[in-house]
């Protein structure tokens, strides 16, 4: 059994029940589950959680779930003193979470993980989403677990090569002629049709819930307290608004002091809504026409937007957005200092932390985590002018004239 | 002849007006030219820019037609729910 109580929606706050629903009738904002921490509280502490499964699912108790999970591995990944990257920063404290050591690359698995098994519970026969990339892979590969069918939609500018990675899983691969919008508004029209879990439709308050263990981990790792500043890349803002409250949960339920993190949102130049509101003094996301190579996180129209913005300043954080070449930049920097391979998502976030650092913004003592939400695979082809490497005959000769001072003696 | 059979949808949408639209009547005229009934729910609209939240029902075609006229006029139409395709 799970602590859940209703959905409430986020604006207005009428109430309603646990079921597969992402608007409020009312306004039409987003409603998010709530539990009873009352309850919760008795029944949580650092010891269980510390002696529960070496994944995401030690948190069980704080997510929106009945019984049995569909569980692929996902999460417990691990939380790096990054110290070479950080005396290149001028960081003392800096961490990375690097959540590209995920079952299928990316964060996208937490959050799927609980919308999947939800789908289930709501006696789903079907879980369906729409994505190039990330989002289908983690689709796909759950919905083989469960042994549910899966339909993925992508658009069909959409290279054959990225679709692999969901493929493998053997779901319903549907390729819609047309842009991004066009699949954006068949897939709300089929979200309305069929009896489908819709992963970021109406299975979306409980998915988003998934994306709170982003939260816990690092505050468990860090030894039970939360960082000074958190640095996470931004696209439909969701995830972020819930690691914000998954901190918030932990000090409510008594297992950390009072949260005091700052929270920077972090997105790449080529659609960067949130970070022009915030930067213009808008309440209000405008929509743009995406265009970066930073593909995770191109969202033109970001659903949970002005709640990311919120956060972003009632946290005294910041946004930040920075340029393809910055954010290839960043990926190459990570994987030299630290060695982690992140997708092009992950170099914005480096990338940030860098101009944030510099600026004085973020102070060289305060304790930093850095979110690499996806691994580098995916986003070879954007640094794919990193292979130069050294040709030689195969003879010493030629090894020594072609390499010369390359060579440690 | 046979004629196609009406089926009455709801659609939550966005809409983004450009400055030099703010003045005039378009949800109005969605509303007449399309039979689109059209329901506000959230709003913030100033001298300079505004954006409309709102439920339109009515024929599916007839809502199709109307979105394609409103974004012809000049107007940014957005579902409410967001961007679905995420990376
Ligand atoms: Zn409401």
């Amino acid at each position: 059994m799970s602590y859940t109580r209703v959905l409430r929606c986020r604006k207005c706050g009428q109430e309603y029940p646990i079921k597969p629903m992402n608007l409020c009738e009312l306004c039409l904002s987003p409603l998010e589950v709530t539990y009873d921490y009352q309850a919760m509280r008795g029944a949580v502490s650092r010891e269980k959680f510390a002696s529960g499964p070496i994944s995401m699912w030690r948190y069980k108790d704080l997510l929106p779930v009945e019984d049995d999970v569909i569980d692929i591995g996902t999460g417990y990944t691990p939380l790096t003193k990054a110290t070479n990257l950080g005396k290149e920063l001028g960081l003392e404290q800096l961490y990375i979470k690097n959540d590209g050591v995920n079952p299928t690359y990316s964060f996208k698995d937490r959050p799927v993980s609980t919308g999947v098994t939800k789908a289930r519970e709501f006696g789903f026969k079907a879980v369906a989403c729409a994505s190039t990339g990330n989002l289908a892979a983690s689709v796909a590969a759950h919905a083989a677990k469960a042994r549910m069918k899966a339909y993925v939609f992508v658009p069909s500018n959409t290279e054959p090569g990225k679709l692999v990675g969901a493929a493998i899983y053997g779901p319903t691969l549907v390729v819609v002629k047309g842009s991004y919008d066009d699949v954006n508004r068949l897939c709300s029209t089929l979200a309305q049709r069929y009896k489908w879990g819709f992963i970021n439709i109406n299975l979306r308050p409980y998915y988003a819930e998934g994306s709170k263990t982003l939260a816990y981990e690092v505050v468990e790792q860090l030894g039970w307290r939360a960082p000074d500043c958190v640095v996470y890349p931004v696209g439909s803002g969701l995830s972020f608004t819930r690691i914000w409250k998954g901190l918030g949960e932990l000090a409510m339920l008594g297992l950390t002091g009072p949260v005091n993190t700052h929270m920077y949102l972090v997105q790449a130049a080529g659609a960067s809504p949130i970070v022009n509101a915030f930067q213009s003094g808008s309440q209000h996301v405008n929509p743009v026409i995406p265009n970066t190579v930073a593909t995770s996180i191109a969202m033109g129209n970001p659903a949970d937007g002005y709640y990311a913005l919120k956060i972003a300043r009632e946290s005294e954080g910041g946004a930040c957005a920075v340029t393809d070449e910055e954010l290839i930049a960043g990926m190459k920097l990570l994987a030299q200092t630290e060695g982690i391979f992140a997708e092009a998502t992950g170099g914005a976030v480096i990338a940030s932390l860098k101009k944030l650092a510099a600026a004085g913004t973020i102070k060289k003592d305060q304790v930093t985590v850095a979110y690499i939400t996806g691994a580098g695979p995916r986003s070879q082809e954007v640094v794919s002018d990193i292979v130069k490497p050294f040709v030689v005959e195969p003879n010493l000769e030629s090894f020594e004239k072609v390499l010369g001072n390359e060579i440690t003696k | 002849m046979v004629k196609k059979a009406k089926k009455t949808v709801k659609r939550q949408v966005m809409f983004t007006f450009p400055e030099k639209l703010i003045t005039e009547p378009l949800i109005y005229n969605l509303g007449i030219q399309f039979h689109v009934v059209t329901n506000i729910r959230r709003a913030d609209v100033t001298e300079s820019k505004g954006w409309v939240v709102l439920e339109l029902e009515g024929d599916e075609t007839d809502i199709e037609k109307g979105l394609a006229w409103m974004t012809g006029k000049g107007v940014r139409v957005d579902p409410v729910v967001g961007d679905i395709v995420e990376g």
